[in-house]
């Protein structure tokens, strides 16, 4: 295969696998524009009955959070038990 | 009901989307890139599965216990009945793409016509393959358009294509005795009325893609009758290679 698809934008892929669930990334693929793109996720990701509905996005509008920044994002202050929604008396009929 | 028109007719059908497949498959793997080539197995797997249900059916209507796989892998070149478009060779990209585009508009009109069908098994498999049609004619216009209208090298390479292809498309729209007879019996639908809604369908595409419609082009025909190509015959010793190198392995 040549290497064409250093000319192709990347798109990432979203499938709802059935009405009322929400959309689920399940990868990405290389395509000229938005029709192009829909059609192979079609022919990639939905062959098997996978999903009744398909979202596109363009890979370089999705903002990242970096790994650098792991530490001072996603390493909360344990001490601060106030933040979790711990102090609440659940009924015992709630299911959860 | 005329069955020998009947066999002769579904053979038709079942031959022309096997050898469209078997042609498509070729692609497999070599691809332009990794999702087109993803695309276009994935049209060539929806019309060998057509074939494997027309052939199936052709079998049964022709009562001399021959199943799918002895019609798609014991036949000769006399006996095959495709037209000759499907089993030219795939060419480049450009030559398959605008084929395939010319077959699956054909395609399109003949299933959801032949949905109406009096033969009921016949009308269920067009059921199914209309849908399929319907997709595969908006991948092939998309590449088209993309192709005829892309640059200058594409746009050559799919006006060869177009010129190459353009005289075996009269063949689909033939008529002879089989057609006539399926017709009066309201099993096949009007090929004189296919191929006006055809060219409605084909030529919007192609003059937004830039492409010429070949003029005085002489119709080449013969598939039909098991006259082909000198093409025909490597495409057959491929595709049956196995079965008549270990003839009756199932797996």
């Amino acid at each position: 295969m040549s290497k064409t698809n250093l000319h192709l934008p990347l798109w990432e892929v979203f499938i709802r696998s059935k009405r009322g669930l929400d959309h689920k990334h399940v990868g990405s693929l290389h395509a000229a524009d938005a029709e192009q793109a829909m059609q192979y996720a079609r022919d990639t990701y939905t062959r098997r009955s996978e999903g009744c509905s398909i979202w596109l996005v363009r890979s370089a509008d999705i903002h990242a959070s970096q790994a650098e920044d792991s530490a001072s994002f996603f390493d909360p202050a344990d001490d601060k038990v106030y933040r979790h929604p711990t102090f609440y008396d659940i009924p015992e009929d709630l299911k959860i | 009901m005329n069955r020998p028109a009947l066999f002769e007719y579904t053979l038709r059908l079942g031959d022309d989307a096997l050898i469209n497949g078997q042609r498509l498959s070729e692609w497999c793997g070599h691809g332009p890139f990794l999702e087109e080539d993803i695309g276009v197995a994935n049209t060539a797997l929806d019309l060998i599965g057509r074939a494997r249900l027309l052939l199936t059916y052709a079998g049964e209507v022709e009562g001399k216990g021959r199943d799918e796989d002895q019609l798609a892998f014991t036949r000769d070149e006399r006996e095959w009945r495709n037209a000759l478009i499907t089993e030219l060779p795939r060419g480049d990209f450009g030559f398959t793409t605008v084929r395939q585009f010319l077959l699956d508009a054909f395609n399109q009109q003949l299933y959801d016509r032949l949905r109406l069908s009096t033969d009921a098994t016949l009308a269920g498999v067009a059921g199914r393959a209309a849908k399929e049609c319907d997709y595969h004619l908006r991948h092939t216009s998309e590449w088209v358009l993309r192709l005829g209208d892309g640059t200058k090298e594409s746009h050559d390479r799919a006006q060869r294509a177009l010129d190459a292809l353009w005289p075996y498309t009269a063949e689909l729209f033939e008529s002879d005795p089989v057609q006539e007879q399926m017709e009066a019996e309201g099993v096949a639908p009007s090929t004189a009325s296919m191929q006006s809604a055809w060219l409605h369908t084909v030529e919007p595409v192609l003059r937004a893609a830039e492409l010429q419609i070949p003029e005085n082009t002489w119709p080449q025909t013969g598939g039909r009758q098991g006259m082909h190509s000198e093409h025909m015959g490597f495409l057959l010793a491929e595709m049956q290679f196995v079965q008549r190198a270990y003839p009756g392995q199932t797996w």
